[in-house]
């Protein structure tokens, strides 16, 4: 897609709104949404994963230092990771700007 | 050479979509449009008709099965009338958002409660704002002329949009009346087949009915817009091009000795066929009466309508569908809006009539044109009034 969604007018939506680029819906920043965002203490981290298994948007992957680690262009601050995380290293806070 | 045949308007509809050729007809049966639907499926059982028949268990499947047919790029046809068509509601935006042409003939019937399945506009105006072009029929012949025009006018790439012919139920889909088939091989050269540009395909994967976010939703409803004002040339371009082919024309707004009139009466449907007997014998007493027919309901067509009415002192509109608690019925309020910036324009008289299949007589419109005439020159308290109604 040359343009972003918002650069999109009228005439640029397709017939019927069809979407004919595969994937186009990881453009879509659900990270917006979000009021809490994680934060991480690597230190008590077993690399267990569980986080990453119960993320409903599917946005946990591993750092280049092995750890879990939400992307937040996609992360919608649900706290789920927070919650099952049984080695306490996931702490929600509030989105400040 | 035209076939003449004298049979029910609704086996009619159901022979010229055969002659259509529809690949899909997915319906369920509701008074008085049963006869199409089920002569489509004798056609398509006895191998008549080369097309799935999909008996579904309600409208509102009915209309899902035609978006995926449609979709697929297969010629779909579905008929319903009154509480159908409304238990289809929220799909009928879906075909035309996603710009899918489908063609439906509804059997104009009123809603409950209480239970009516008698005739009149209610179901047609409950649907005005879905999207769908709607072209409104006075006769049998006007319906299959109409039904043959809608897959053209729908499936042309400049439109791509859901097609309603609407013909009034049991005055229309239950009588016999005499009507003019074309050849298959006439129509074969009228009807192109259906391309549909971005078809369901495997090899080349879309995704339909996608997520709108808010950036988005609102360019996506004005290219909805867009696509069905910029329909009306090509509706236009289709009855001039049947005209030519079979003899029979139709235009968005039609006249009957309208041309000069002081008092203009406006209908939709087959009453139309009644007000003109009004007319004729109105204008024979020196009368200066004159008939407007609304043929094409949407897209709107303001401009013939403004150059039809612009001479005339008086502008009766006749509704068969009550808005309740708004300024009247529906056809009145937007021929008002239409009108409300010209410098010139007719008094309009709204009236209310034939609802839940009462009829109006011929007595009847010479009543409600004597009737508007009056409050056009004295004035009245109310927005409308509905004719023939029992009480004060």
């Amino acid at each position: 897609m040359a343009k972003t969604e918002g650069e999109l007018t009228w005439q640029d939506i397709e017939t019927g709104g069809i979407v004919t680029e595969p994937g186009n819906a990881s453009q879509y920043q659900t990270g917006a949404w979000r009021s809490q965002r994680p934060t991480y203490d690597f230190s008590k981290c077993i690399k267990c994963g569980i986080c990453q298994l119960f993320c409903p948007e599917g946005c946990i992957e591993q750092n280049e230092d092995g750890y879990f680690e939400a992307n937040l262009y996609y992360c919608k601050g649900c706290g789920i990771c927070a919650r099952e995380c049984w080695p306490r290293v996931i702490t929600m806070v509030e989105e400040e700007e | 050479m035209a076939i003449r045949k004298g049979i029910e308007v609704s086996i009619g509809l159901g022979d010229a979509v055969k002659l259509c050729d529809a690949d899909v007809v997915a319906a369920y049966p509701i008074t008085p449009q049963t006869h199409i639907v089920e002569h489509l499926a004798e056609l398509v059982a006895d191998g008549e008709l080369d097309a799935e028949f999909i008996p579904v268990e309600s409208e509102h499947s009915a209309m899902s099965a035609c978006l995926g047919s449609a979709a697929a790029g297969a010629r779909t046809f579905t008929a319903t009338a009154g509480q159908g068509l409304e238990l289809m509601h929220e799909v009928l935006y879906v075909a035309s958002s996603m710009r899918l042409p489908i063609v439906m003939a509804v059997a104009n019937r009123a809603l409950s409660a209480p239970l009516s399945v008698w005739g009149d506009h209610s179901d047609m105006m409950a649907v005005r704002d879905t999207g769908w072009i709607q072209i409104v029929t006075e006769n049998g012949q006007e319906a299959i002329d109409n039904t043959i025009c809608a897959f053209r006018i729908g499936e042309d790439k400049r439109v791509l949009l859901p097609v309603m012919v609407h013909l009034d139920g049991f005055h229309l889909t239950h009588v016999i009346e005499p009507m003019l088939f074309p050849e298959q091989s006439e129509v074969d050269g009228f009807l192109p087949p259906n391309q549909y540009p971005l078809p369901l395909d495997p090899d080349k994967p879309v995704a339909m009915g996608d997520f709108g976010p808010p950036i988005v939703y609102s360019e996506a409803k004005l290219a909805q817009e867009r696509i069905l004002r910029a329909a009306k040339p090509v509706i236009l371009e289709c009855w001039q091009e049947f005209g030519k082919a079979f003899g029979r024309h139709y235009l968005p707004v039609e006249h009957y000795h309208s041309e000069g009139a002081r008092v203009l009466l406006l209908t939709m449907g087959s009453f139309s066929e009644t007000a003109m007997v009004t007319v004729d014998k109105m204008r024979g007493e020196g009368r200066d009466v004159g008939l407007i027919r609304l043929r094409l309901w949407r897209p709107f067509p303001f401009a013939e309508l403004r150059q039809a009415v612009k001479d005339a002192d008086v502008l009766i509109v006749l509704d068969r569908a009550i808005s309740f608690g708004g300024p009247g019925g529906a056809v009145g309020s937007e021929i008002k809006a239409a009108l409300y910036n010209e410098s010139k324009k007719p008094k309009i008289v709204s009236f209310i009539g034939g609802l839940g299949g009462r009829d109006i007589t011929a007595e009847g419109f010479e009543e409600i044109i004597k009737r508007g005439m009056e409050i056009a020159e004295k004035g009245s308290e109310n927005e409308y009034e509905i004719f023939g109604v029992r009480g004060e």
